[in-house]
C-alpha cells in the first residue's frame, strides 16, 4: 500500500485513496453506494473521471454509476464549498419558518442565480427535508454541527462568525 | 378445460397453460391489453401502469407482473381501469413534446395509437416549457429526450440483450431522464450504433437518422451518377410499409421504385455477399492450415466491430479482415464503374439501402475512403427508402416488376441468406461442403432461432467447429469463454440484431417476433427460388477474379476488399490530474487506466510511479495524469512521457524514461494515437 | 477494566450492578441530537470538571476494579424526548429532572445535590398552572405517557454494552437462540400481535413466519432506519438512544427465520445514529454476541451498517433492497414480496426500527403482557414525534387506543397560537403520518387511535409523525407542502406518481396563487384518485392522502381559494389583498415614494391607497411605513 507523505500533491493522495477504497470493498459492485460515499468524502464531490474510473474498476457501465450518483441527493457532482450549510425544511421546521432563513441566506451569501455555492468556494447552501431534530425547529446544520431554534438573524450572525474566522 | 387450470376474464373462462403472466393469458381471450414498458424479451419493469386489470380479492394489479392463478376472476374493462388508462396517457401527452404531425414516429408510435384507441381527446395538464437538447452525435440515430416516456425499454435492451448498457436512467422523479453516462452523446461513449434502442422505443425518443435529403440532392444533381445497392434483408421487410408484407415480387418492385426515383443503376448487395464468402472462406482455410489466429470472427456487422474495438481489442487480430458486403461493393463500384461509365470517381455517388443503422457509421469510417472520397456515400435504411417511395406517391404494391442492373446484380442464394442470423455460416458451409440440403442436422442447427448455437460441419478438407450468435451479450460471453480457453470453436458468426440483419433497426417498425420470423422465412424462400445456391457458382464473381482481382486474399483483393481495425476509447473525457498544476511547466506523464490497461495492472504501475516520483523528490518536475484510453489496449499498460508512448510498460521502463526526461535526453513528441494493425 | 466474556450474561450483569452500587448517585445528561445541538456536551464537561474541583468523585466510567465508594456516575443518554426543554439533566435516586441546563448552572446543581435542595429555577414549570415539577413522575408530559420501547432511551448509556446487559439486554436473544425453536419465536411474536411500526401495520409475526417457511438457505434481516418522513424522529431516537435493542431484535428475527446476515440501513442525515449503531455492532462483535456460534447455539449472525444516500423512497422495502444492491432506489412490483425474494433474490425480512426494538421486550415479558397494552387489533404502544403548534414538542410514547385529545392536550400541553400562548380554541387539525398521511380534526379528538381506527377515519398511523396545526394554518398550503416533498422524492419510475404528482402540484400552485378555475378541484380529485390506485409503490399510493384528506375536511378553504381568491388563514401571499388602514395612515407619503411600480396613491397628510392590481407585493412599503398601517403583503 502506498503511504504518501503530506508533501505529495493532494490529487495523487486522493486518487490512491480511491484505489484503497475500492480494495477495501473488494471491488464488489453491489457496494457501489458506500464506495461512492467514501469517494465523495475524499474529493468532497464526485468528479466525472473518478466515476468513470470506479466504473472501470467495478466492471460496470459508466452510465450505471452516473445513474446511481444522480439518483441520491447526497451525491454532489459539482464541487462544494468548505462549509456546507443545510437548512432543514421538514414539516416542523417549515411550519416554524425555515423558508425565511433560506431566503435570508441566499441574500446574505450573495449566491448567483441558480448556484448554490459561493464563488469563493467557502459556502454551499442546501435544503434538506428533515434532519430529525424537530424539537429544535427550525434547525440549521453547518458541516456536522447542529444549530437549533434558528432564525434569519442568528443564521446571518453564524455565517458572519465563520467568515471572520476564515479571514484570519 | 378443467376448473383447476383456468381463470375467468371478463366472465369468460380461459385455460392456463404455463403462461408467465396475466398479459399472455388475456391474449388467449383475444384481448390485447395496452402496454408500454412491457417487452417479452426483456426483464419485467411494471412502470407504465397501462396494463392494470382488476382481480377479485386483490384489487388492481399490473397484468405483466402478475402470475396467473387458477380461479382468478379478472376484469379488464371496469370504469376504474378505463379511467386509469386514459389518465395515464393524458399525463404522458403532457410530459413532453408530443406534437405528432412533425414527429418522425408518427404512424408507428404507441403513444399516438393508444391515445387514439383509448379515446383521449383532450390534455388538461400543462406540458413543460423547457426544451431539452437533441443528441445528434451518432451517425445513425437521433435521440430526443423531449419525447421520452421513460419506459426503460432501450435501457433494458442495451443492457440485457446487447450487454453494453450505454443508456440508463439518471436523476430522479420528474427530472428523470434516460441518457448515456454524464449526459454525453451516444457516440461520445461506447455506443456501437446497432440502433436496437430505436427499434424497441415505442415512441419517437430515439429515431433512425434520416439522410434522404442528401440522396435527393444527389439525384437532382445533373453532374452526378447515382447508383444504389440493396441489401438482402430489405426485400424481406419493405413490403410491410405498404401493406404488402406477403408479396413475393418485392425485390422486383424495389428495383422499379428505385429507377422511378431517379437512380441510374440498381444493384444487389447479395452480389458482394457472395464475394465476401470467397474471400472469407479462403482466409479461414489459410489460417487453419498455417496455424493462424483462430477462431475467425465474421466482420460484416459494424456494431460488432465497434464493440470489439472498444472492449475486446485483444481479439481484433482474430476478426476477418474482409470488408462487409456493403463496403466491398462501394470499393469495387468506385474502382470499376467510373471507367465503365466514363465518369470521374467524384461524380459517382454510391448509395446503399440497408436494414441497419450501424452501416451509416461503417460507411463513414476513415478506412473506407480513397483520398477523402468515401466508397459508400450515403446509407439509407429500409425506413428511409419507404419514405422516399411514399413521398413520390409511388403505389408500391402495384409497381411493375423490374430487373437489376448487371454485372453487380448477379447473386446466388448463399449471398441472400446473409440477411438471416446463421446465413453467413450456412453460406460458408455451402462453399466448403456444398449444398447439404435443409434437413441436414447441421443446417437445422444453423437455422435455429436460439441466440447462440454451436455445430460442427464436415467438409472435404476436414471438420470445422462453428458458432453463431446474435445479440451482443451472447457475443461477449462467447468471447470471454474463448479468451479463458473454455471454447474450441474455429469460426464465429456475430450479428448484433435479433435474428440477424432482418431484425435490424433500420427495418420498418415492428414489436412482433412473428414479423421477424416471417422475414426469415421470406429470405429462405428467395434462396430456394434462385437457380444457384453456392457462392462458388456466382459466375460474375469468378470472372471478376479472372479479370481484375487475381486470387482470393491476393494483393489486389487485399487492397480493395480488406481492412484493419483499431482499438477505441470507451468514453470521451479528460484524465485525472495527479499533480500540482501550478508553477513551472512540467514534463507531462500520462498513465492509462482504461479497462484493458487496468486489467493488466495499470493501477499498481501508477502507484509505483507516484511513489517513485515522490521518493526521488521529483514531484514538481512532472505533471502526472491518469487518463482513459490511449487506445493501445491490447499492448497495455500504456504510459506516455513527453509524448513518447511506452507499451507493455513495466515500472523499470517508466523509471528509466522519466530519468531521461529529467536529464534532458528525451525530446518532446506530439502525442499521437496509433493504430494496431491486424 | 477487566472484561468477562459478555456472552456470560449473568456474570456481566452482576459485575455491572455491583460496580454501580458503589455510586451514591447517577447523573444522566440527555445526549440526543437535539440536546447536543443545544450544548449538552458542554454541560457534561462542565459538570465533570467542576465536581472534580470541589473534590467530588464524579466518574464518567465504571471501573470494575476500583472497590471504593464514589459520589456519582455521570453518563450520557439517548434522546429523552422533551426536546423543547433541553438540555435535560436528571439525578437519581433523587428523581430530579432539570431543564434548559447551561454550563453556568452546573455549580448550583452540585450545591443542590450536596444540600439536598433542588435548584427550583431549573425545574419544569407547567405553563398553564405554574406548578413546579420535581421530576419525570410529576411532569405531565412524562406522566401521561407509557414509555416502553423508549423506556431505556433516556436512562441508559447507549454506548455501554454492559449496562444494556445489566438492564436485561440480550437475555431474550439468548432465550430465542438456545431455548426456543424458530417456529416458537414466530409464534410468540404472532400471538403478541405486534404490527409493523413503519407505517404498513402488517403483523410482524406473520411476516417472519412467511419468511421462515421459505426453503432453507441464505436469508437476510434488514432493519429499515431510513426514517424519511419530515417531522418524524422516532427511529432516530431509538437508534441513538438504545441501539442494542435494535440489534437484539434483529438477532431474534434472524433466529426466527433462519438468517445469518443482516443490514441496518440508516439515513446519512442521522450521523449520531450511524455512529451509535456502528459502535454497538462493533462492541457486540467483540463480545461474541455477533459472529459465529452465538451463545454456543451453533448459529451465526453478522450485521453490516449501511448509510442511506439521501432518497426518501428508499424507505420503501424493495427500493431499500435495491439500494443495498448498489442500484438506484427504484421499487419493484410486489409480488414477489421480500419474504420470498428479497435482498439478492433471497428471502428477507425488512422491519422498522421501532418494531425490532419491541421484539426483545415481548420475548422477555411474554406475548400476554404485550397484549395487555393497547387495543385488541393494535396491541402495544406507539412512539410519536409530536411537533408543530403544541406546547410540549418532543418524542412521546402512548398505548394504542389513546385519544388525540390526550396526546395533544394532556401530554402535549395544549395548542399554541402564533404568539406562543396556549389556547384551546386555536386547535385546527393534526396531520398524522407525514406525507403519506391525512389530517384529523376536532371531530376526531375523542376517537381511540390505532391502525384500523385511523384507516377508518381516512388517515393512517404512518411512522408516527404528529404535527399539530393552529387556526392560522392554511390547509391548502399544508397539502402543497407535502406534495412538494413527495414530488421531490418520487423515484420517477411509474407514470402515475412521476407525472401525476407533478401535475397535482401544478394544480395546487394554481390554487394558492389565485389561478384556479371551476375545473381545478374536480381535476385535482380525479388525479388524486388515479395516482392513489395506479402507482407502483407506497410512496405514490399514499402521496395524494394529504390532498384528499384536507379536501374532505376543509373543502370550504379550498373553495375560498378557488372561487373568491381568498386565503382564509391569510397564509397564501398571492391571495392577500394589500391595503392601507386609513385609521393608522398619517399620509407621510414615504410608502408611495418607495413603491417601485407606482401602485400607491394619495395626497400629503391624507390616507393613501394601494392599487391591488398594480402591486407586485415586494414589501418595500411595509418596510417603509413607521405606523404599521399596511397589511396583506
Amino acid at each position: 500500500m502506498l503511504t504518501v507523505e503530506t508533501e505529495a500533491p493532494e490529487t495523487a493522495r486522493q486518487f490512491t485513496s480511491v484505489l484503497r477504497i475500492l480494495e477495501s470493498f473488494d471491488h464488489d459492485r453491489s457496494k457501489l453506494v458506500p464506495i461512492l460515499q467514501a469517494v465523495q468524502e475524499e474529493y468532497r464531490y464526485l468528479p466525472e473521471e473518478v466515476m468513470t474510473f470506479v466504473a472501470t474498476a467495478l466492471d460496470i457501465p459508466p452510465a450505471r454509476v452516473y445513474g446511481v450518483a444522480t439518483f441520491y441527493s447526497h451525491f454532489a457532482l459539482e464541487p462544494k464549498g468548505k462549509y456546507v450549510v443545510r437548512i432543514c425544511d421538514g414539516t416542523a421546521c417549515h411550519v416554524k419558518g425555515s423558508q425565511d432563513i433560506a431566503d435570508a441566506l441566499v441574500e446574505s451569501l450573495k449566491l448567483p442565480r441558480g448556484k448554490r455555492t459561493t464563488p469563493d468556494m467557502l459556502f454551499t447552501l442546501e435544503t434538506v427535508s428533515c434532519l430529525g431534530a424537530c424539537g429544535l425547529a427550525p434547525a440549521v446544520v453547518v458541516n456536522d454541527e447542529v444549530h437549533g431554534q434558528m432564525d434569519p438573524e442568528r443564521t446571518r450572525a453564524l455565517i458572519d462568525r465563520i467568515r471572520a474566522e476564515e479571514a484570519q | 378445460m378443467t376448473r383447476e387450470k383456468s381463470l375467468t376474464i371478463d366472465g369468460f373462462r380461459v385455460e392456463i397453460d404455463g403462461e408467465r403472466n396475466l398479459l399472455d393469458v388475456i391474449r388467449k381471450a383475444h384481448i390485447e391489453l395496452p402496454t408500454f414498458c412491457y417487452h417479452s424479451e426483456l426483464s419485467v419493469y411494471g412502470a407504465c401502469r397501462l396494463c392494470m386489470v382488476e382481480v377479485e380479492g386483490r384489487g388492481l394489479v399490473t397484468a405483466c407482473t402478475t402470475a396467473p392463478e387458477p380461479g382468478m376472476t379478472v376484469k379488464t374493462q371496469t370504469a376504474t381501469v378505463r379511467e386509469l388508462r386514459k389518465t395515464n396517457i393524458e399525463l404522458l401527452l403532457a410530459s413532453g413534446n408530443h406534437d405528432c404531425p412533425t414527429c418522425g414516429k408518427s404512424g408507428s408510435c404507441k403513444l399516438q395509437s393508444l391515445a387514439e384507441r383509448l379515446g383521449v381527446t383532450e390534455v388538461r395538464f400543462k406540458a413543460p416549457v423547457e426544451e431539452k437538447p437533441l443528441d445528434l452525435t451518432s451517425p445513425g440515430l437521433v435521440r430526443d429526450p423531449n419525447k421520452c416516456v421513460l419506459c426503460g425499454d432501450c435501457v433494458r435492451f442495451c443492457s440485457e440483450i446487447q450487454g453494453i448498457g450505454v443508456l440508463d436512467f439518471t436523476h430522479r422523479g420528474s427530472r428523470s431522464q434516460v441518457s448515456p453516462a454524464f449526459g454525453k452523446g451516444l457516440f461520445d461513449v461506447d455506443c456501437v450504433g446497432c440502433g436496437q434502442c430505436a427499434a424497441v422505443c415505442p415512441v419517437g425518443a430515439i429515431l433512425v437518422k434520416s439522410e434522404v435529403e442528401r440522396v435527393y440532392a444527389a439525384l437532382q444533381d445533373p453532374a452526378k451518377t447515382v447508383v444504389v445497392q440493396v441489401a438482402p434483408a430489405v426485400r424481406a421487410a419493405i413490403g410491410e410499409s405498404f401493406g404488402a408484407a406477403d408479396d413475393t415480387f418485392t425485390m422486383g418492385r424495389i428495383v422499379s421504385a428505385l429507377r422511378r426515383l431517379g437512380f441510374d443503376r440498381v444493384y444487389d448487395t447479395s452480389f458482394t455477399a457472395d464475394l465476401t464468402i470467397w474471400e472469407e472462406a479462403t482466409e479461414f482455410v489459410t489460417r487453419k492450415r498455417n496455424g493462424g489466429k483462430l477462431p475467425l470472427f465474421t466482420s460484416c456487422c459494424p456494431a460488432w466491430i465497434k464493440m470489439a474495438e472498444h472492449d475486446f481489442p485483444e481479439i481484433l487480430g482474430n476478426i476477418s479482415t474482409c470488408r462487409s458486403p456493403q463496403q466491398m461493393f462501394g470499393s469495387l463500384a468506385k474502382e470499376i464503374l467510373p471507367g465503365e461509365l466514363g465518369l470521374r470517381r467524384e461524380d459517382l455517388v454510391v448509395v446503399s439501402v440497408m436494414p441497419c443503422t450501424a452501416k451509416k457509421f461503417e460507411a463513414g469510417r476513415d478506412e473506407f475512403a480513397v483520398d477523402g472520397n468515401p466508397d459508400v456515400d450515403v446509407v439509407l435504411t429500409t425506413q428511409e427508402l419507404a419514405r422516399m417511395i411514399q413521398d413520390a406517391g409511388l403505389q408500391f404494391p402495384e409497381l411493375p416488376v423490374d430487373r437489376l442492373d448487371q454485372p453487380f446484380g448477379t447473386k446466388t442464394g448463399a449471398g441472400v441468406i446473409f440477411a438471416n442470423s446463421g446465413g453467413v455460416t450456412e453460406a460458408v458451409i455451402r462453399y466448403a461442403a456444398g449444398d447439404l440440403g435443409q434437413d441436414h442436422p447441421v443446417i437445422e442447427e444453423v437455422r435455429s432461432e436460439k441466440n447462440r448455437r454451436e455445430l460442427t460441419a464436415a467438409t472435404p478438407s476436414g471438420e470445422i467447429k462453428m458458432a453463431v450468435v446474435h445479440g451482443l451479450a451472447r457475443a461477449r460471453e462467447l468471447v470471454r469463454e474463448i479468451e479463458a480457453g473454455e471454447s474450441s470453436v474455429e469460426f464465429v458468426e456475430v450479428m448484433a440484431c435479433p435474428g440477424g440483419c432482418i431484425g435490424g433497426a433500420g427495418q420498418p417498425v415492428t414489436h412482433s417476433s412473428k414479423v421477424r420470423q416471417r422475414r426469415t422465412r421470406v429470405i429462405r424462400d428467395v434462396d430456394t427460388t434462385l437457380d444457384v445456391h453456392c457462392s462458388q457458382q456466382n459466375h460474375v464473381v469468378k470472372e471478376l477474379y479472372q479479370d481484375r482481382l487475381g486470387s482470393p486474399n491476393g494483393a489486389e483483393a487485399h487492397r480493395l476488399l480488406h481492412t484493419h481495425y483499431h482499438s477505441r476509447k470507451r468514453i470521451a473525457g479528460d484524465g485525472i490530474t495527479l499533480s500540482d498544476v501550478t508553477g513551472e511547466p512540467k514534463i507531462p506523464v500520462s498513465v492509462c487506466i482504461g479497462t484493458a490497461c487496468h486489467l493488466r495492472g495499470a493501477q499498481d504501475l501508477l502507484k509505483d510511479v507516484l511513489r517513485h516520483v515522490e521518493q526521488q523528490d521529483l514531484s514538481d518536475r512532472f505533471e502526472i495524469k491518469a487518463t482513459f484510453c490511449m487506445e493501445s489496449c491490447d499492448r497495455g499498460p500504456t504510459v506516455r512521457v513527453n509524448g513518447h508512448v511506452l507499451r507493455k510498460a513495466t515500472f523499470e521502463m517508466v523509471r528509466d524514461t522519466l530519468a531521461s526526461a529529467v536529464g534532458g535526453t528525451l525530446p518532446v513528441l506530439e502525442a499521437r494515437d496509433e493504430c494496431v494493425h491486424a | 477494566m477487566t472484561a468477562r466474556l459478555e456472552t456470560n450474561l449473568e456474570a456481566t450483569r452482576r459485575d455491572y450492578l455491583e460496580a454501580e452500587k458503589r455510586f451514591a448517585r447517577r447523573v444522566v445528561i440527555c445526549a440526543g441530537t437535539g440536546c447536543m445541538a443545544n450544548g449538552a456536551l458542554k454541560v457534561f464537561k462542565a459538570l465533570h470538571e467542576q465536581a472534580r474541583e470541589r473534590g467530588i468523585r464524579l466518574e464518567i466510567e465504571l471501573d470494575y476494579e476500583d472497590e471504593r465508594d464514589k459520589a456519582g456516575l455521570l453518563t450520557r443518554s439517548g434522546c429523552q424526548g422533551f426536546c423543547q426543554m433541553g438540555p435535560l439533566l436528571s439525578i437519581e435516586p433523587d428523581g430530579i429532572l432539570y431543564c434548559g441546563v447551561k454550563p453556568g448552572d452546573v455549580l448550583e446543581i452540585i450545591e443542590g445535590v450536596e444540600s439536598g435542595r433542588p435548584v427550583e429555577r431549573l425545574l419544569y414549570r407547567v405553563p398553564a398552572t405554574g406548578q413546579v415539577c420535581r421530576g419525570h413522575g410529576d411532569i405531565p408530559f412524562y406522566a401521561q405517557q407509557q414509555r416502553t420501547v423508549l423506556k431505556a432511551c433516556g436512562s441508559l448509556d447507549p454506548e455501554n454494552l454492559r449496562e444494556y446487559i445489566a438492564r436485561g439486554g440480550y437475555f431474550a436473544a439468548r432465550k430465542a437462540l438456545t431455548e426456543m425453536t424458530d417456529e416458537q419465536v414466530c409464534q410468540e411474536i404472532l400471538e403478541a400481535g405486534l404490527r409493523g411500526r413503519g407505517g404498513g401495520g402488517f403483523p410482524t409475526g406473520r411476516k417472519w413466519e412467511l419468511t421462515r417457511v421459505q426453503p432453507k438457505g441464505k436469508k437476510y434481516v434488514v432493519c429499515n432506519g431510513d426514517e424519511g418522513d419530515p417531522g418524524a424522529f422516532m427511529d432516530r431516537s431509538v437508534m441513538e438512544g438504545n441501539p442494542h435493542a435494535v440489534l437484539e431484535g434483529m438477532m431474534i428475527c434472524a433466529r426466527a427465520i433462519g438468517a445469518d446476515e443482516g443490514y441496518v440501513y440508516v439515513r446519512a442525515e442521522y450521523p449520531l445514529a450511524v455512529a451509535r449503531v456502528r459502535k454497538a455492532v462493533k462492541d457486540a462483535e467483540a463480545a461474541g454476541l455477533l459472529g459465529d456460534d452465538i451463545f454456543g447455539s451453533g448459529q451465526s449472525f453478522r450485521v453490516h451498517v449501511m448509510e442511506g444516500a439521501g432518497a426518501f423512497v428508499c424507505g420503501e422495502e424493495t427500493a431499500l433492497l435495491a439500494s443495498i444492491e448498489g442500484r438506484r432506489g427504484m421499487p419493484m412490483p410486489k409480488p414477489p414480496f421480500p419474504a420470498q425474494s428479497g435482498l439478492n433474490g433471497k428471502p428477507t425480512v425488512i422491519n422498522n426500527v421501532e418494531t425490532l426494538a419491541s421484539v426483545p421486550l415481548i420475548l422477555a415479558n411474554g406475548a400476554a403482557w404485550y397484549r395487555g397494552i393497547g387495543t385488541e387489533k393494535s396491541p402495544g404502544t406507539k412512539t410519536f414525534a409530536l411537533t408543530g403548534h403544541v406546547a410540549n414538542t418532543g418524542l412521546i410514547e402512548v398505548p394504542f387506543g389513546a385519544t388525540l385529545r390526550k396526546i395533544v392536550f394532556d401530554v402535549g400541553g395544549g395548542v399554541t397560537r402564533k404568539d406562543g400562548a396556549i389556547d384551546e380554541t386555536a386547535f385546527k387539525a393534526v396531520q398524522i403520518g407525514g406525507p403519506s398521511g391525512g389530517c384529523l380534526t376536532r371531530e376526531h379528538l375523542d376517537l381511540p387511535m390505532d391502525f384500523d381506527g385511523l384507516l377508518a377515519m381516512g388517515a393512517m398511523v404512518g411512522s408516527g409523525g404528529l404535527v399539530v396545526m393552529n387556526q392560522e394554518t392554511c390547509m391548502v398550503q399544508v397539502a402543497k407542502f407535502f406534495m412538494q416533498f413527495t414530488q421531490n422524492e418520487s423515484c420517477g419510475k411509474c407514470v402515475p406518481c412521476r407525472e401525476g404528482t407533478k401535475q397535482m402540484l401544478v394544480l395546487l400552485d394554481d390554487i394558492t396563487e389565485g389561478r384556479a378555475t371551476e375545473a381545478t378541484l374536480p381535476l385535482l380529485e380525479q388525479l388524486a384518485r388515479n395516482v392513489k390506485i395506479g402507482s407502483l409503490c407506497g410512496l405514490g399510493k399514499t402521496a395524494p392522502n394529504p390532498v384528499l384528506s384536507t379536501l374532505k375536511h376543509f373543502r370550504d378553504e379550498y373553495e375560498a381559494h378557488v372561487r373568491r381568491k381568498v386565503c382564509p388563514s391569510r397564509a397564501c401571499k398571492s391571495l392577500r389583498t394589500p391595503e392601507i388602514d386609513p385609521a393608522l395612515c398619517k399620509g407621510c407619503t414615504l410608502c408611495g415614494r418607495r413603491c417601485p411600480v407606482g401602485a400607491i396613491h394619495g395626497e400629503r397628510k391624507a390616507p393613501h391607497t394601494i392599487d391591488a392590481a398594480t402591486c407586485i407585493r415586494c414589501g418595500a412599503c411595509v418596510a417603509a411605513c413607521k405606523f404599521n398601517a399596511i397589511s396583506g403583503i
